[in-house]
């Protein structure tokens, strides 16, 4: 409480981003865990709720007529203009925001003051409901050939690896514990996925510390071993996902990649993607092609095309499939690397179990598969997300691009997902949220010395009570299953810009009718239906003992946000949102006079029509799920959580 | 018979045919006046029938004794023809060359096509004038239908019947139109209900750098507007375009002369620039070797979005003028007769829902292209894959179906009509076994009499069996005006259409499946339960009556 200077600014104006015109006026609050604005007036009462974790940063802009304005970006992309009439006000909620946004200590997280009302036991409870020993032994392990070795219960070998990792029953205690002090922060060998009808694995490791010629023995021993794990097949991949140039770099750090010649029977691959420095970048340029007001038809696609972004998830994608072909076609092992092992490897190792298991393209699978090549395997979500104020080096995008890829790969397989995108969106906000304890720390040890699991709750049940919002309307389970591996198309035309994700609080600029809200709709009206036709039939079986039944009516509504639906853009000089009748005219235009438009009607085209729409309806509905209730990621969809911080 | 001379080798055996996603074939081809045909002779395979028309471009190679054709369609299709023999190669492609670049309309496939359905609906009377003037009527009595071109000496490219302001008598009309470029003076395009406003069209006046002027043109617009009231003139070319045009005798209305109408310049491109951008972004599809980046770059380069988003967003200006300035509309471009008719058509599919029908749709096709004179045997003679000196050819048509994809995208239950409609009419625009969409005018296509020698495309479109592959499941009737994004995030690239060929659809086909299955589920059990009550309530009902009686 001691960062905040200012709890309560009055007379605050927000600015709706697709317009200009649309401002509400009301009272800025800042809180130990949120930013909260409330509307003024009872027609235009709206409540917007904002995380302080998930504000990415603070911008003061140079004051206009209005007064001082104040841009927060989210790391959920969204972001809001606030204006505040004084100076020092506006400079006290900026110093009080960049601080809050940014902690120190992990104990300033909101997960640590979020207090649901659960009880002790169900909140323990809820850590159980994700079993990682359940998901190995659904792949079939442990079994003849793998086993869990207890190496690392203590985290003695490698502090940022799971305490519990399988390895080839052959391998010996000195064997690993050579192999990883030949490994870059001790991240051995170990296995990621185990298939179970060709007993092809994937496996991941950090960099080897080959220098120019350094060799080790007991690494060697342990590729050995894991080659020979898969009886069917003659060698294994060493693939490295990162571009060739970089791991020669490296070597002269005495690091650097596996020399054929040291190894047996090792076919080595270098796949291209590029470094988290890259990747933020990359992000940082497609943010802003996201957020341009109104750009052209040029602008936003070079604006894409400049941003690389869809080049590197091609990238991810492509390597994905490299590992994916050789388990599934090749029944050959595959050991992934890159540098430290926890970001394109988990990415690649990741993507490729989607491809391959259909599990994981179902609700649950996708939980276990972030659980376990994630969170287990030492993402440094902290350091990633930027959980906490520190390096900003170390933020880089990595698991959202895990998430673009998934939706590229639902956008070309739409039968073969039990999710749809709200869930991957769901998914990316809590991320970034802190709101539960699933993704702080940047380690299994760092989370059980932090107590993690004590202190703070975790988000996978709570997503699982939810899922009905999250299920994909035309899933069929049976030819997913029956699919084998998912052969994605990679040409360039195939990789696309997630809207979705990038101009998520961009209403304005997403369909008008869903697809997906009206066949969920429907699906849920059918089951409701035969419900009712049993209902109906026993009835009629019974016929003497009748009573007619309440029922609902069961007509489809249509899911049409109609007050959507009948406002129009700005369609003049491309301005979105501008006013309607006050046409901005072209350059060029502006200098004819005789071009001038009717001075006479000044009225905004919302005063005189009886749209439901205008920013305030807008914003009112942006900031809560149901009206009583606000919600921290502030949209009205199934983000938001029903145990919102009016209750923390 | 001609066309006899022009096959040089009917048949040729061996050929081998190669599709993308598609298993090669190997069987006979065989050359007919119309179509090339490629046949297994087994039942499993599907015999290859492609319509000489629909050829854009030929390309032969050899290697050794095989020959080697690709033939590029103007559906944007790329197949490949393996030909032993090089004579025989030889032979084909010059055949192949021939028949499909023939120049008399009346040796056209439609006119020799019979069909092999019963016509039920002749689709030449379904949508007449007058019938679209009676519902005017029963709207309005400030209209009337004119004969004055009856005969098309005033416009040749104008029906001979016109909705016109009722006050303004033909001799004004006559006036009017010899100021307007090509005859064509404002007519009614469509009538909005709602708050009587109503949107013209017509081509660029004929002002020249002189400043002309035509009383009878200002009294004709004018007498569209209310007392008081101001209308927009929307010409759909940039101010400079516009100044340009006086030099060649065209021009725009002059503010002193029109003082109660406001003009806006928007910029949608001429139709060579839109066939260019046609060509580039096909290349851009087709290119399977290019990177990521390149694809981008040359996905902007071809501009095929930015035109989208311009027409979509001068329709959308023309509509809100319409329902939320409260007033009349006039858009023009120069002639009158591409992009004026895109601006007119995709006004009416946001503001009418009755255009959201296939019904609707049909005839909003009729009136603002087809009768409303759009020349498509010039603009669609050829595609993508034309390789000769461009004369007229410009798919205006195609960003118009474009446009209307990507309404249907953002508003997916509002339209009764799915993809496939649109898909379907950018086919037969290009090369049709039915006579709808030859000829560039009313007048023309009285002349070739295509009503008595060729069938209507709606005869076709229009059977039970036809339709249903055209309807759309989710479609619930809304009879609201839809305001479409044209955000480029919202825009998307027609992958229906451009890269229809260059992938599977088979996932994409699937999930359609299912939906339609889901849809047809939810209704079955409707259905089911309804009865079930039904029968319950009258079983209740007998009861009482029963009890009643005791």
């Amino acid at each position: 409480m001691e960062h905040i200077r200012m709890p309560k600014v009055e007379n605050v104006r927000l600015v709706d981003r697709s317009s200009s015109r649309r401002i509400k006026v009301g009272t800025l609050y800042l809180t130990a865990t949120h930013t909260i604005f409330v509307g003024k007036g009872s027609e235009d009462r709206c409540e917007l709720w904002v995380l302080h974790s998930l504000v990415c940063n603070v911008v003061k802009h140079k004051a206009s007529q209005s007064g001082y304005p104040l841009l927060i970006h989210c790391k959920n992309f969204q972001v809001m203009q606030f204006i505040i009439s004084q100076e020092s006000d506006c400079h006290n909620v900026y110093i009080s925001l960049s601080r809050l946004s940014r902690p120190e200590k992990y104990e300033e997280l909101y997960c640590f003051s979020f207090n649901p009302n659960v009880d002790k036991a169900e909140r323990e409870h809820s850590w159980d409901f994700l079993d990682l020993k359940a998901e190995y032994s659904r792949m079939g392990l442990p079994n003849k050939l793998w086993h869990v070795t207890p190496i690392n219960r203590e985290y003695r070998v490698c502090d940022t690896y799971p305490a519990d990792l399988f390895v080839p029953q052959s391998v010996t205690l000195p064997v690993i514990i050579g192999s990883s002090k030949f490994r870059s922060r001790g991240r051995f060998p170990t296995l990621s996925y185990y298939c179970k009808e060709n007993h092809a694995t994937i496996c991941r490791s950090s960099q080897p510390l080959s220098g120019f010629s350094a060799r080790c023995l007991e690494d060697e021993q342990m590729l050995q071993a894991i080659m020979k794990s898969n009886p069917g097949s003659r060698f294994m991949y060493v693939v490295d996902t990162r571009p060739k140039l970089n791991a020669m770099a490296n070597r002269a750090a005495g690091k650097g990649y596996e020399n054929e010649d040291n190894y047996c029977n090792i076919k080595f691959q270098f796949i291209g993607i590029e470094n988290i420095h890259v990747m933020r970048n990359s992000q940082q340029k497609l943010i802003e092609v996201s957020a341009l007001r109104s750009p052209s038809m040029g602008e936003f696609l070079m604006g894409l095309e400049n941003s690389d972004w869809l080049r590197h998830i091609k990238s991810i994608m492509e390597a994905g499939i490299f590992i994916s072909k050789a388990v599934a076609e090749e029944g050959v092992n595959v050991l992934v690397h890159c540098s430290d092992g926890w970001d394109r490897t988990a990415q690649v190792c990741s993507v490729a179990s989607v491809l391959l298991d259909p599990y994981y393209r179902t609700l649950k699978g996708l939980m276990v598969l972030i659980e376990k090549d994630w969170v287990s395997f030492g993402h440094k979500f902290s350091h990633r997300c930027g959980h906490l104020d520190g390096e900003a080096k170390e933020v880089s995008p990595v698991i959202d691009q895990f998430l673009d890829c998934l939706w590229q790969l639902m956008e070309q397989f739409p039968c073969y997902f039990e999710y749809n995108e709200k869930f991957l969106i769901n998914i990316h906000n809590h991320i970034y949220s802190c709101h539960y304890g699933n993704f702080i720390c940047n380690s299994q040890k760092e989370r059980k010395d932090l107590c993690i699991k004590e202190k703070t709750h975790s988000i996978w049940p709570h997503l699982w009570e939810n899922k009905l919002d999250f299920m994909n309307p035309l899933f069929k389970p049976d030819q997913s299953q029956n699919q084998g591996l998912l052969r994605p198309r990679t040409a360039p035309y195939c990789f696309k810009y997630w809207r979705r994700l990038y101009n998520r609080f961009d209403r304005e600029l997403h369909p008008r009718q869903s697809e997906l809200d009206c066949l969920m709709t429907v699906k849920e009206e059918t089951q409701q239906l035969e419900e009712d036709l049993a209902l109906c039939e026993q009835v009629e079986h019974q016929i003497f003992n009748y009573h007619p039944h309440k029922s609902k009516q069961a007509l489809w509504s249509l899911p049409l946000d109609t007050s959507l639906a009948n406002t129009p853009q700005d369609y003049i000089g491309g301005f979105i949102g501008g006013a309607p009748n006050v046409f901005t005219l072209q350059q060029g235009e502006r200098e004819s006079a005789e071009l001038c438009l009717f001075g006479d009607k000044p009225k905004s085209s919302d005063a005189d029509n009886s749209d439901q729409e205008s920013g305030v309806a807008d914003f009112s509905s942006h900031s809560s799920g149901e009206e009583s209730l606000p919600s921290e990621d502030s949209v009205k969809d199934p983000d938001s959580d029903e145990t919102g911080p009016n209750r923390a | 018979m001609e066309f006899a001379e022009l096959i040089k080798t009917p048949r040729v055996d061996g050929v081998v045919l190669h599709r993308p996603f598609m298993p090669t074939v190997e069987g006979t081809l065989c050359l007919t006046g119309h179509h090339l045909i490629l046949s297994s002779r087994q039942d499993t395979t599907e015999e290859l029938w492609l319509l000489h028309a629909n050829i854009d471009s030929t390309e032969k190679r050899f290697v050794g004794s095989l020959g080697t054709i690709i033939v590029k369609c103007k559906d944007l299709r790329v197949i490949q023809l393996d030909i032993p023999g090089m004579e025989e190669c030889l032979n084909i492609a010059s055949s192949i060359e021939a028949l499909s670049t023939l120049d008399s309309v009346s040796l056209m496939y439609p006119f020799f096509y019979r069909p092999l359905f019963e016509v039920i609906e002749d689709g030449w009377q379904s949508f007449v004038p007058e019938e679209s003037f009676k519902d005017l009527e029963s709207m309005t009595d400030e209209w009337r239908l004119s004969e004055v071109n009856k005969d098309f000496s005033l416009c040749p490219s104008y029906p001979s019947l016109l909705t016109v302001p009722k006050d303004i008598d033909d001799e004004s009309l006559c006036k009017a139109a010899s100021f307007r470029h090509g005859g064509r003076f404002p007519v009614l395009s469509y009538y909005h209900k709602k708050n009587a406003m109503v949107m013209m069209r017509a081509a660029q006046p004929l002002t020249g750098t002189n400043g002309r002027r035509c009383k009878e043109d200002e009294k004709l617009i004018n007498a569209t507007l209310c007392a008081g009231k101001r209308g927009y003139i929307i010409d759909t070319r940039t101010i400079a375009v516009a100044q340009q045009a006086k030099a060649r005798g065209g021009g725009f209305e002059q503010e002193a002369n029109y003082p109660q109408w406001r003009r806006i310049h928007k910029a949608i491109e001429r139709s060579n620039v839109l066939q260019d951008s046609l060509i580039k972004l096909v290349e851009a599809c087709n290119d399977q070797s290019h990177s990521m980046d390149r694809w981008l770059s040359k996905l902007e380069a071809s501009n095929w979005q930015s035109n989208v988003k311009e027409i979509l967003t001068t329709a959308c200006l023309a509509a809100q003028c319409i329902d939320r300035e409260g007033a009349s509309v006039l858009v023009h471009g120069t002639e009158g007769t591409d992009s004026t008719l895109q601006v007119t058509s995709l006004a009416q599919i946001i503001l009418d829902p009755a255009c959201r029908t296939i019904r609707g749709f049909e005839a909003l096709i009729e009136r603002e292209w087809l009768q409303a004179g759009h020349p498509f045997q010039q603009r669609c003679a050829q595609s993508a894959y034309s390789n000769g000196k461009p004369r007229s050819e410009a798919p205006v048509f195609l960003l118009f179906l474009d446009c209307v994809w990507q309404i249907l995208r953002q508003f997916p239950c509002s339209f009764q009509f799915n993809e496939n409609l649109l898909i379907m009419l950018f086919e037969h625009a290009y090369a049709s076994q039915f006579g709808t969409f030859l000829g560039n005018c009313v007048a023309e296509r009285g002349k070739l009499q295509l009503s008595q020698k060729t069938v209507s495309l709606w005869s076709w479109v229009n059977r039970p069996q036809e339709l249903e592959r055209f309807l759309n499941p989710l479609y619930e009737p809304n009879n609201l005006v839809i305001w479409p994004s044209v955000a480029p995030q919202s825009l998307l690239l027609w992958e229906g259409v451009f890269l229809r060929w260059n992938r599977s659809t088979k996932c994409l086909d699937e999930a359609y499946q299912e939906m339609v299955h889901i849809i047809e589920y939810n209704k079955e059990l409707q259905n089911k339960v309804n009865s079930l009550r039904r029968q319950l309530a009258q079983l209740e009902t007998e009861d009482k009556m029963v009890a009643d009686l005791k």
